[in-house]
């Protein structure tokens, strides 16, 4: 965890780690897992939202819990840049961690893979190995997406490859 | 072009015609007559071969075997033609999958299964294989197309899927239990299963699937550098699988800070892949027809030339229930295993006759059989040799540590959770 800023580091250590390694194949042992991921989004958020940085919503796109879909976004010069989150969780979950995919921003960066997969290799996936099964989806946002984001996003911007939507459709959240 | 020539034709005709010269006739006859032969070329197919029955060793131009068959002349192959009698799969149809699938077409292997999602890009064309034609065409599609015209005899079957996903993992399963081609076969429906993908998390699921269907592979990689690369075979129970360790990356033997890692998530060269890809169906062959030695693990270094090599033991603390399972019967069939490996020795050395070498054994001394160590003692891949390293970190023993949140049997239900999550995503 060297080389991480204190924030994200006090961050993590709030939200729950989880202790059931199961994946979706795995039946009740899944659904004990599941409620573990949520417990843990529930207090990110939460967390979050009391720090005012509030900055994802996340939800379970199937009743089985193995699709994930939603929303993120990052403030740049004062300004919103939203981008749809996707993900499924892979068979071999918790061992390997979810590919998350901004769709939106396939081919428009070198650090994402086919399908809008983000580059995680370097900086998160060495983490994640280590602290199978402790760490869950909650986790994977945070030191996997956000940092991300945070690299990432100014570069689109100043590039131009992303363009701001209008104010009037952006500042709607409350 | 057809509608053109036959422009051409009869603009010829009344030129002809309206020719008064008769002495013209005679070149403009000639004009014709290779407009006609042009237009006859135009029309005809391409040439495709047909469907070959029996593998024939007669070596004429004709015999798209000769070659192949000539390896059981010298002596190398005992039975060349048991290969139509096989089936592989491949997993993943990129810069290594493709042109191993080409290199068993080219061989006549029986059966194919090729797996992939990702469809053909003009990125993917500093790699071999695949044709700027096939731009947009699913990768198996494009595979499809090119191996049966390169060998007709070969049966091929194509799975447009990610195998990670829950579904593509189910269909991934089925698929290689079907034993419709070889319904004598023992175990699962292929002989051999060849990953050539480009990641962790696919790696590990060929892997599961594997360890569960206690099936022989091979995988394989080349690293985002574009400049080392490896194989390595594993047999559930037998040898280390994919999860028993850390995977291991070939060191790149030049000073890690000046590689430069910003910016990029892969490159690659055609010749690294051909050259695995050479590598793995080498092996896969030799596997499958019984011939030389089946490397355990081979790792390439292109910027030294070097090509490290290792051997690994299954992890008793292995993470996949899988695994150790494939471990337990491994042990438990070790008795069957020293007595086939005796019957072979003694009908190899027949009839030295051996009585005891001592009478009497007061001491009860016996000589154990070290070539096999007991698994409990076995070191797993701790120690590697030069030039080899891992690619992530072993897990912490997660069961060791406290953690604040130990896993009680709360009662909560899922639905409830879920709501939670939605009324705060609401707010």
């Amino acid at each position: 965890m060297e080389g991480w800023d204190p924030n994200t580091k006090s961050t993590l250590t709030k939200i729950p780690l989880l202790g059931t390694k199961a994946g979706p194949r795995d039946g009740a042992a899944w659904t004990q897992r599941l409620k573990e991921e949520y417990k843990a989004l529930i207090a990110y958020t939460q967390m979050n939202k009391s720090n005012d940085n509030d900055w994802f919503r996340i939800s379970a796109a199937n009743p089985e819990g193995t699709r994930w879909t939603g929303k993120c976004w990052y403030v740049h010069n004062l300004l919103k840049y939203e981008f749809d989150l996707q993900f499924d969780i892979p068979v071999t979950y918790p061992s390997t961690a979810p590919e998350l995919e901004l769709p939106q921003l396939d081919g428009k960066t070198q650090k994402m893979y086919r399908g809008g997969k983000i580059c995680l290799t370097v900086h998160f996936k060495p983490l994640w190995a280590k602290n199978c099964p402790r760490f869950g989806i909650a986790h994977a946002l945070c030191l996997g997406l956000a940092p991300w984001l945070a690299a990432e996003v100014p570069i689109l911007v100043d590039s131009g490859m992303i363009k701001h939507k209008d104010d009037a459709t952006t500042s709607t959240e409350s | 072009m057809e509608v053109e020539l036959k422009q051409l034709m009869a603009d010829l005709q009344s030129l002809n015609q309206s020719l008064p010269d008769p002495s013209l006739h005679a070149s403009l006859l000639k004009i014709q007559s290779r407009v006609e032969h042009l237009a006859s070329l135009a029309k005809s197919e391409p040439v495709r071969r047909s469907k070959v029955k029996d593998m024939s060793a007669e070596v004429v131009d004709s015999n798209p075997y000769s070659r192949l068959m000539a390896l059981q002349r010298m002596g190398i192959v005992e039975n060349y033609e048991r290969i139509r009698e096989f089936s592989v799969a491949i997993v993943g149809i990129g810069g290594v999958g493709s042109v191993a699938a080409e290199m068993l077409t080219r061989c006549g292997i029986g059966r194919l299964l090729l797996y992939d999602y990702d469809k053909v890009e003009l990125a993917n064309m500093n790699r071999l294989f695949f044709r700027p034609d096939q731009v947009g065409m699913t990768k198996t599609d494009a595979a499809v197309q090119t191996l049966s015209d390169i060998n007709p005899d070969v049966l091929l079957e194509s799975y447009t899927l990610n195998i990670t996903t829950v579904e593509g993992f189910e269909t991934f399963m089925s698929s290689l239990k079907n034993k419709s081609f070889c319904t004598s076969k023992q175990g699962s429906g292929v002989d051999l299963v060849l990953s050539c993908v480009d990641n962790y998390e696919a790696r590990m699921a060929v892997n599961q699937a594997c360890n569960e269907l206690s099936q022989t592979w091979l995988e394989s990689g080349v690293s985002e550098d574009a400049v080392s690369g490896h194989i390595q075979l594993l047999i559930p129970g037998e040898t280390a699988c994919f999860a028993c360790a850390p995977p291991l990356v070939v060191a790149s033997g030049v000073d890690e800070r000046t590689l430069k890692r910003e910016g990029v998530c892969a490159a690659s060269l055609p010749t690294t892949m051909g050259v695995v890809a050479g590598l793995l169906v080498q092996n896969t062959l030799k596997f499958l027809l019984g011939f030389g030695q089946v490397s355990p693990y081979l790792g390439y270094n292109s910027l030294k030339d070097f090509f490290p090599t290792m051997q690994m033991k299954p992890n008793p603390q292995c993470s996949n229930f899988a695994c150790l399972e494939r471990q337990k019967e491994y042990i438990l069939a070790k008795p069957a295993r020293d007595a086939a490996v005796k019957a072979k020795l003694e009908a190899e050395a027949p009839s030295t006759e051996e009585g005891p070498l001592h009478i009497d054994n007061e001491w009860n001394i016996s000589v154990v059989d070290d070539c096999e160590l007991d698994v409990s003692s076995a070191k797993s891949s701790d120690i590697l040799p030069e030039g080899l390293t891992h690619e992530l970190p072993v897990a912490d023993d997660f069961r060791n540590i406290p953690t604040s949140e130990a896993p009680t049997t709360d009662n909560e239900d899922l639905e409830e959770l879920r709501r939670q999550l939605e009324a705060i995503n609401s707010k």
